[in-house]
């Protein structure tokens, strides 16, 4: 199309196994949500629009893991439409709360949810969006934090590296002047291993970090899981410790499995 | 004209989740009516077994981002049940407030940006902002105060990290409160404009004789407590839930339908809640629902819109007035002493009823899970709906019935994520 001004880059808002609330934290930007929707095409975004356009998109925001071979299929289409695929949050960066299934048998979960389990098709393994397609930029979160998504977006559309930190819960711990729960009143805290972004927000409401950001860069979880030990947790309570909503994401999942459950 | 017709929307738009629609018309005759739900199963109630009591809120409120607080309220109240805690009455009254704050972000959102697109005739709410910008940003002032609610008492909007088996992880001082109650009482007037707005839309003429399920309470519209009841005379303690409702597993969706055990939808969401509690909203929003169009017994689901303001202006009021009473409990959590058991609690969704049961070891592990969402209460009467609405249009375009079907789905606010622990329209005519 000729144009004296230049084509708005056009967004897609892709969903798979999810709860949603990644999506939602764009509908959730409130103030800032009608500039970035002056600076971008939303051009596919089922849950804000009846109307979808075709690709191809210059950026894909990918929400949600790999759990149904439609959906494994489907993410490769979205790759070759998008020439910038981010993924957001703990489902589509590492296979979210429902790869707790890996350890079990899906077939005999079925079973458990579902009447007539032969009516349900579903992979093995609940597997993120890299194991899949190559991923160019990753939001963790269980939810993302508005600000990194906005951070995103505005950096990928200056043609900027987004700033967007992989230090520890610590760090922001620190910043915001919490009380370190962990030394002060011994709870159990994934903060030491989990990468920043949240705001450090379970400290400051009296409870441990449970990694919803997913591990930080180098985390040291062998020394966190004999912490956890000295503080008088059992082998389960440390392996569910790591089995949260990044409980598939490589370094947690190593912990998980180094735990020796009687 | 064509005899047989099928109407199919493979992606169903402004729901949360991804569902579809099929609708098969032959002979001028609707044949069949089909939500998809496609949305890929989740397995929740699987993995929580073995997980521990302490776990289990935070793990349910995975299954929704847009009402976690429904997830976590059901789950600890389920959990206090099996360990006989009563909590404080500043904790009750923190979580009714909490809860306020998810039905204010979630009714708003559902009505600004999933529904009013529908009677205005827009494609999505940002198509909508250049003609209607007051509206718009009404409705984002508005639902960011929900937001703002529940992120200071739970630390987030999504996913809230405060509540616990027991109480809350840390209390509020009165001080942060009091902060609220400038936003909220600018929300309230925001609301009541949004009700007048929406109050004056167009609505189609149609209405059905429906059992309406909520729960009820002997001094308050029911948020986080009650029985349930129905118009047509259930009245039964939650405990006994599964007596009367079961669950039915159909091929076109990985959702299961949930029917009253005698057979036969219900509906469960604003709509029953309004209808069932009226007096309780009070004697000026009682007027006011009157002034709007809206009185009991309303049987026309596309009015649920109106009442889902109703009920955002309802909880910004209450909200305001729960404020007012807050004094710091002495301690924000009760000790927990786990003991094996099962307990079921029930609270009111922004969709309607939600139905949690767990068995726990003496350790406090569960050993069984089960979630009852409201999407899947609401399945089988949105197809019932749908039904009905494609049957009195069945000879307009094809592109009316598609978006009069759409529209008659997203009265129901459906939460597909919720619902698979949910839509594709698909109309065949023959």
């Amino acid at each position: 199309m000729k144009s004296e001004k230049r084509a708005k880059p056009k967004i897609g808002v892709f969903k798979f196994a999810s709860c949603d609330g990644c999506q939602l934290t764009l509908l959730d930007a409130e103030e800032d949500l009608l500039a970035v929707a002056q600076a971008v095409e939303i051009a596919y975004f089922p849950e804000a629009s009846r109307r979808m356009r075709k690709g191809p998109f210059d950026i894909a925001l990918v929400e949600g893991s790999i759990t149904t071979h439609h959906d494994a299929q489907r993410i490769h289409q979205i790759r070759r439409a998008s020439k910038l695929l981010v993924t957001i949050g703990a489902c589509a960066t590492s296979g979210g709360i429902q790869a707790l299934r890996n350890w079990q048998d899906a077939g005999e979960m079925a079973r458990v949810v579902y009447a007539r389990p032969s009516y349900i098709s579903t992979l093995k393994l609940s597997t993120p969006i890299a194991e899949h397609v190559e991923v160019d930029y990753e939001l963790r979160g269980c939810p993302i934090q508005k600000g990194q998504l906005l951070e995103l977006l505005s950096a990928l559309l200056a043609g900027r590296k987004p700033n967007v930190p992989t230090y520890s819960v610590c760090v922001e711990c620190k910043r915001r002047g919490s009380v370190c729960v962990m030394v002060a009143q011994g709870i159990p805290c994934l903060g030491p291993v989990t990468q920043a972004g949240c705001g450090a927000i379970c400290p400051a409401y009296n409870r441990g970090c449970y990694g919803c950001f997913g591990p930080m860069e180098s985390p040291n979880t062998t020394a966190l899981s004999d912490h956890f030990r000295i503080l008088g947790q059992t082998p389960t309570q440390i392996q569910h410790a790591w089995r949260g909503m990044n409980a598939w994401a490589w370094e947690f999942r190593k912990a998980s499995e180094e735990v020796k459950v009687p | 004209m064509k005899t047989r017709r099928v109407i199919h929307v493979p992606v169903l738009a402004r729901v949360e989740g991804e569902g579809g629609l099929y609708i098969r018309v032959q002979g001028g005759r609707v044949m069949d009516v089909k939500l998809n739900i496609y949305e890929p199963p989740r397995f929740f109630e699987a993995f929580l077994r073995g997980r521990s009591w302490q776990e289990a809120p935070d793990i349910v409120a995975r299954i929704c981002g847009i009402c976690p607080i429904a997830y976590q309220m059901s789950c600890v109240q389920a959990m206090e049940q099996i360990f006989g805690l009563t909590v404080d009455p500043m904790v009750r009254l923190l979580r009714r407030l909490i809860y306020c704050g998810e039905w204010i972000e979630s009714h708003t959102l559902h009505v600004g940006m999933l529904h009013a697109p529908d009677f205005l005739g827009y494609d999505d709410s940002l198509a909508m902002a250049k003609d209607h910008p007051q509206f718009v940003q009404d409705v984002l002032a508005l639902k960011k105060t929900g937001n703002d609610l529940m992120g200071l008492l739970g630390g987030r909007e999504i996913h809230p990290v405060s509540l616990c088996v027991g109480g809350f992880y840390r209390a509020p001082t009165r001080r942060q409160l009091q902060a609220m109650v400038g936003p909220l009482e600018r929300a309230r007037d925001l609301a009541l404009r949004l009700l007048r707005r929406v109050a004056a839309f167009d609505f189609p003429d149609f209405n059905l004789d429906y059992e309406f399920v909520a729960l009820s309470h002997p001094s308050e519209y029911a948020i986080t407590e009650g029985r349930i009841v129905s118009n047509r005379g259930l009245n039964i303690p939650v405990t006994a839930y599964e007596d009367h409702f079961i669950e039915q597993h159909v091929a076109h969706s990985n959702a299961l339908h949930s029917i009253r055990r005698q057979g036969g939808s219900y509906l469960v969401g604003p709509l029953a809640r309004f209808n069932l509690n009226f007096a309780q909203l009070g004697e000026e929003l009682s007027k006011l629902a009157q002034e709007c169009g809206v009185s009991p017994p309303c049987r026309n689901p596309f009015r649920s819109i109106i009442v889902r303001m109703l009920e955002t202006l309802f909880a910004c009021e209450e909200a305001l007035r729960l404020i007012a009473c807050y004094e710091p409990p002495e301690r924000p959590c009760v000790d927990v002493t786990p003991r094996a058991g099962i307990g079921t609690a029930c609270t009111e969704a922004p969709r309607g009823l939600i139905y949690h049961r767990y068995q726990v070891d003496e350790n406090g592990n569960i050993l069984a899970a089960k979630i009852v969402p409201p999407t899947s209460q609401n399945q089988k009467q949105i197809e019932e709906d749908l039904r009905r609405v494609v049957d009195g249009m069945i000879d307009k375009s094809e592109a009316e019935i598609t978006w009069r079907s759409e529209q008659a789905v997203r009265n129901y606010d459906p939460c597909i994520s919720c619902a698979t622990h949910f839509l594709k329209l698909h109309l065949e005519r023959s």
